[in-house]
């Protein structure tokens, strides 16, 4: 095959092809190295160095299994900086973790590596995950395939355009309120956020503990539920991971007949949300109907128009927490020439930290300092329950909800970065389901001004082989061709 | 509305050291975010439970056995100072 051959196959395709002795591990692995090591997206904090992967399938490879059953024997996989990787760099984009060396692995990447996946690169990213555009990283921005002048969105901006870019076959990112579905929509590819506490959070630089969560960016919605199949799953590592209930399925369905997909007015007749987006997420729901679907068009979110504001507080309260323990102790960056403790853990902070940071930081603090937990910390914990509830509710009438993914397609670098407010209102679509804890996709829906348009599909808890087999369903009727992304 | 001293205050709960140039940008963008969060208030919330975890799991205690660590040179291998067997830091009181 050639590598023009080899980057268009799909990851799926790529594992059939190896199994079936058309293509070897090595040489899939040495094409996307090549064209890792010649981005000139910015996507990567670290490739592979030559030579490294690939060796050759596991012996799994070889077994009986049927073929949707195979391991990912010798497929490339690119992962998010803030998963930890056992001595490769691992910084979750932040300049006071730079050039720190892990000495142990993620769970969901031992994972990967377990059923055959090989590293091939950590991707760039928002700084400790907190961003919509990727231009808070301390490594700079990554450039949207699309076109050069504009986002990737984030805070997984490396992960998603490294995929889009066919730098990767797929990669893994983090989703705390839309990091993993934003940028899958602004760079026209699939991502998935799974059920909070499906898949292990042991080795991930943490942001916000009752939000973070790991999940596939993919090029298509069969390549998203092979490589969650490999991540689910209990940890006794992580307390807050459970025993997924089902094994993850291929998805297969080719109708949608009998599915309700619920159309919350809150979410979907905002204001901000650009008429483009709109008008793509509505032909979407066509095609859907045409499938069979039925469309409800009077659901109701009433507290989802809450979830940034509840967000906003409780996220930056967890990062504050979890942020305490860079230091300049026990890893990472400490500031020179410092008269005491205080003064080193002050300067550290001041010098390693980034702007975005340093006001989440500010942000979690005062609203769980004394006199104001409860009016922010505390009611907002409670608008989280609200917002569970609403979703509890309309799952009773619908069995999906389906947003637009992003108000807006990919903006231009630095259009945004004055005002963080307008930033934050990327999540906007995609919070109240992280709040919730449910499982959510974005697939490509379309183009607006030649930029990808996201559709979000939400389901309840538990629910990813049901909202898989939809989105695929409805990817096969929409035919959306991200190829010129990768040219 | 956050003020300089409140920026400050919050600042050393943080220990986090700002420059000059990055306290007032802070009070302003602080204070922004707080009154676009305020919203919350205006929510009735009387006798609502606050979430805990999303989804419903029991306590997930394990038994309470020794188990292999981390190495100590490998634990101290990315330190930024050393001493002996533990890490270094600069005194608690100059």
């Amino acid at each position: 095959m050639s590598p023009t051959e080899i980057i268009d196959l799909s990851a799926a395709q790529a594992v059939r092809a190896i199994a079936a002795g058309e293509l070897s591990a090595a040489e899939l692995f040495d094409a996307y190295r090549a064209r890792a090591a010649d981005d000139k997206l910015n996507c990567f904090t670290w490739v592979a160095p030559e030579g490294s992967g690939g060796a050759g399938p596991s012996e799994h490879a070889q077994s009986d299994a049927p073929v949707a059953d195979a391991p990912l024997a010798g497929v490339p996989l690119a992962v998010k900086d803030l998963f930890c990787t056992e001595g490769v760099p691992s910084q979750s984009g932040s300049r006071i973790l730079e050039g720190y060396e892990p000495p142990y692995t993620a769970t969901a990447v031992s994972r990967l590596e377990a059923a055959g996946a090989s590293l091939l690169s950590k991707t760039n990213q928002d700084e400790f995950a907190m961003g919509s555009s990727n231009e808070n990283s301390a490594f700079g921005p990554v450039l949207n395939p699309w076109d050069r002048t504009r986002v990737p969105g984030g805070s997984s901006g490396g992960s998603a355009a490294a995929v889009a870019a066919g730098l990767a076959p797929w990669a893994l990112g983090t989703d705390t309120g839309g990091s993993i579905r934003q940028p899958a929509a602004l760079c026209g590819i699939v991502g998935l956020k799974p059920t909070y506490g499906s898949v292990s959070r042991y080795g991930m630089i943490a942001f916000a503990s009752s939000l973070d969560q790991a999940g596939p960016l993919t090029r298509d919605v069969t390549d998203a539920a092979l490589l969650l199949r490999h991540m689910v799953g209990h940890d006794p590592c992580d307390a807050t991971s459970l025993r997924f209930p089902h094994e993850i399925e291929l998805p297969r369905a080719e109708r949608m007949d009998g599915i309700r997909l619920g159309v919350p007015a809150e979410l979907t007749g905002a204001e901000g949300i650009e008429p483009g987006v709109l008008q793509a997420f509505h032909a979407a729901l066509d095609r859907a109907a045409q499938l069979g679907a039925e469309i409800v068009r009077d659901l109701s979110l009433p507290h989802a128009p809450h979830a940034l504001s509840a967000y906003y507080v409780l996220a930056p309260a967890e990062a504050s927490s979890n942020l305490a323990r860079f230091d300049g102790v026990r890893y990472g960056l400490r500031a020179e020439a410092a008269k005491d403790l205080l003064d080193m853990y002050e300067r550290t902070r001041h010098d390693g930290f980034g702007p975005e940071v340093k006001r989440r930081i500010m942000l979690g603090t005062y609203a769980l300092s004394a006199g104001y937990y409860d009016a922010y910390y505390g009611r907002a914990q409670r608008v989280r329950t609200k917002i569970a509830e609403d979703f509890s509710t309309a799952f009773e009438a619908v069995d999906f909800i389906v947003t637009p993914t992003a108000p807006t397609v990919a903006f231009e670098l630095g259009e945004k970065t004055s005002d963080p407010l307008a930033m934050y209102l990327n999540d906007y679509c995609t919070v109240p389901m992280s709040l919730a804890g449910i499982p959510a996709i974005s697939i490509p829906c379309g183009l607006h001004d030649g930029l990808p348009v996201g559709l979000q599909i939400a389901g309840r808890a538990f629910s990813e082989n049901a909202l898989l087999d939809a989105a695929y369903a409805l990817e096969r009727a929409l035919g959306f061709d991200g190829s010129p992304a990768r040219a | 509305m956050i003020d300089r001293d409140e920026v400050l205050h919050v600042a050393r709960l943080a220990r986090l050291q700002l420059g000059e140039e990055e306290i007032e940008p802070l009070a302003r963008e602080l204070s922004a975010i707080l009154d676009h969060v305020a919203h919350i208030g205006e929510l009735d919330l009387e006798g609502v439970a606050p979430t805990s975890h999303v989804v419903e799991m029991t306590g997930s205690l394990r038994p309470d056995e020794p188990r292999e660590c981390l190495p100590r040179e490998v634990a101290l291998a990315q330190a930024p100072a050393v001493s002996g067997a533990g890490f270094s830091v600069p005194s608690p009181q100059a």
